[in-house]
């Protein structure tokens, strides 16, 4: 086992140690903040795919991570006011089962990810990037403008929807829902990588006329990354929205879509499990600087500006001594 | 709907157009000649609206604070430059988001400590507030005016200083070959520092002149921004002409779209579901805008170069 196989599972262990650990001690806070590192975590995951393996560099995903907490918000809104969703054509209501939520925010956010990347994959480049950027924005300020769905104010829930056989509303089975789902998108992510598909999309990062020499069309690939990231990320917006039982069009901000891409880059870019140890750190970093200071993200900033001039590895990068993930 | 009601929205677009040109314009050249993204530039924006309210309360001359704001994000510009933005000339652009991104957080938690999170205020000076009648019967605030004409000036001279000085032709042929203008003598590395300067000192100029209608306030360049990047996209990375073009065109339509969407609709609908679907729809109507216009040209309007 290499440096970084080892690091992995250091990780992986570790992420479900200390809840357990919190739950003996009864501190629950720290369980929560455990849960907020694997649902970022899995937001990261959703992005790495469509970044590290595709080389799309999308400062959007918000919209997909915010359409995910707005299916939840939506679907059990209508639930705890007992008000259809729709009456016309057919009734539909309201739910407070997670993984009705759950299908519902990963079909939803693969369409919207269907939609702008069809428009936005045309380009390249930083056109993309802004691209990207101008349509997650896009989605923030109609989520303002949305006042039967709290517009700037959002949407809050009273009680954390169910799932079948668990109870939510102890912390420790809420996180283990999510550990849960964490562990299978890494495992996708995974195999994702090694199948044709994902060494295919590998290869049209690195040389896109050559892709398209064997016959393979580089777009139908981006696209197809682009849906499969964008799902992954709006499950992880469901869970966010869940575990603050509260969602709000800052999800959709591209702050958001900065952060999550944040977790990828300190972790390491292209790295399996780079977004698990950057959403771990970046949660530990928020934690200890926001106890000394209320402006803690100017050293973000700082850290962030290091790691990108001089620590290009991100984290696993560093522990590994391998600067780059892939090649 | 009257001709008046409907003029006086056009000139609102326009002075909304006018200042996103000053915004896109050190964007988009920023962008042609060094090839770098630029999410920091709402910063410099922010610094320039800080530094006019600064000098603004200090002397109470508005035209000192407007000097002042041209001259805080130009030495700002300058010098995130030297320090930071230099080392990403060749890195690719996903270093540059981040990097960027870093410095936006940097300048707003900055500033926010500084000077708190409570907005400054920045007034209109006596001589350029109120209305003033134009020909046709409008009464139109002369601040707003003044503000189409300065962002006009400002945009000829740019315009006059791309195409007929040394150093718009200096800044054309590092566009187009930069090995080949450094092998010619030209310090690449100064034109470099001075094109980024004087980016960031039009959108100091704008925050300046924004922030006497608006709040002076941390985070009041993002919106800016994002709207910029739209332009540019819609006009064509790297083409001033574009950027001009691009302005306009979003500035007018979201001024217009916001004023009248709500009033189509309510021809036939609820006046009030007419007034909130169509503000939901004036909110995303640049967005689609910019959609259409890549569906038909993927590299914008003015594009193709690059």
């Amino acid at each position: 086992m290499n440096r970084e196989k080892l690091l992995n599972t250091a990780v992986i262990l570790l992420l479900l140690a200390i809840p357990l650990w919190a739950h003996m001690a009864e501190e629950p806070f720290l369980i929560t903040l455990a849960t907020k590192v694997a649902i970022l975590a899995l937001a990261g995951v959703g992005l790495n795919i469509a970044l590290g393996i595709g080389g799309l560099v999308s400062l959007g995903h918000a919209a997909f991570f915010g359409i995910g907490g707005y299916a939840m918000g939506i679907l059990a809104a209508h639930a705890q006011n007992y008000e259809p969703l729709a009456e016309w054509p057919m009734l539909i209501e309201g739910t407070n089962q997670m993984p009705v939520i759950w299908l519902v925010a990963v079909v939803a956010s693969a369409l919207a990810a269907l939609v702008i990347g069809a428009l936005s994959l045309r380009t390249s480049g930083v056109y993309f990037i802004m691209i990207t950027l101008a349509f997650g924005q896009m989605l923030y300020y109609f989520a303002i403008s949305w006042t039967a769905y709290g517009g700037e104010d959002g949407l809050s829930i009273w009680v954390r929807n169910e799932f079948p056989g668990l109870n939510t509303l102890v912390p420790l089975e809420f996180f283990l829902i999510c550990y849960v789902i964490l562990c299978a998108a890494l495992w996708f992510a995974a195999r994702l990588a090694r199948a044709p598909f994902g060494l295919a999309l590998s290869a049209a990062r690195q040389c896109e006329a050559r892709v398209e020499t064997v016959g393979i069309t580089p777009y139908q690939l981006r696209l197809t990354a682009f849906v499969i990231s964008g799902a992954i990320t709006g499950l992880a917006g469901a869970l966010f929205a869940d575990l603050n039982r509260f969602v709000s069009p800052t999800m959709l901000s591209w702050h958001t879509s900065g952060e999550i891409m944040i977790f990828v880059i300190i972790g390491g870019v292209g790295r399996l499990f780079g977004p698990v140890i950057g959403a771990a750190l970046f949660i530990l970093l928020e934690h200890l600087l926001g106890g000394i200071s209320d402006y803690w993200q100017i050293y973000l900033g700082g850290l962030l500006l290091i790691i990108v001039l001089y620590a290009r590895g991100g984290v696993i990068g560093a522990i590994s001594g391998r600067e780059v993930a892939h090649d | 709907m009257s001709l008046i009601l409907i003029l006086e929205q056009i000139l609102n677009g326009l002075q909304f157009g006018v200042m996103l040109f000053l915004m896109a314009a050190g964007l988009t050249l920023v962008f042609g000649v060094m090839g770098l993204i630029n999410l920091a530039h709402g910063a410099l924006y922010m610094v320039g609206a800080f530094a006019a309210a600064i000098v603004a309360a200090w002397t109470g001359s508005f035209v000192l604070a407007l000097v002042a704001s041209l001259a805080a994000a130009a030495a700002a510009g300058a010098l995130v430059e030297l320090l930071v933005i230099r080392k990403l000339y060749d890195r690719d652009h996903l270093d540059q988001v981040l990097a960027t991104f870093a410095l936006i957080l940097i300048f707003s938690e900055g500033t926010r400590w500084v000077f708190g999170s409570f907005p400054l205020f920045l007034d209109v000076p006596s001589y350029l507030s109120g209305p003033i009648s134009l020909p046709g019967g409008i009464e139109y605030p002369l601040y707003r005016l003044t503000i189409i004409a300065i962002g006009l000036v400002v945009a000829a001279g740019l315009f006059w200083l791309i195409a007929r000085t040394r150093i718009g032709i200096q800044i054309r042929a590092g566009e187009s070959d930069r090995e080949m203008i450094a092998a010619l003598g030209v310090d690449i590395s100064k034109l470099y520092t001075l094109v980024f300067a004087l980016g960031a000192a039009l959108a100091g100029l704008a925050g300046a002149l924004v922030g006497a209608i608006q709040s002076v306030q941390v985070g009041m360049g993002e919106p800016v921004l994002i709207l910029a990047f739209v332009v540019i996209v819609i006009g064509g990375i790297g083409s001033i002409k574009g950027a001009m073009v691009g302005a306009l065109l979003v500035g007018l339509t979201d001024t217009l779209g916001g004023v009248f969407l709500p009033q189509l609709f309510g021809l036939f609908m609820e006046p009030a579901s007419a007034t909130s679907v169509g503000a939901s729809l004036a909110s995303m109507l640049i967005y689609i805008l910019m959609a259409a216009i890549l569906l038909v040209r993927p590299s914008g309007l003015y594009g193709g170069q690059h």
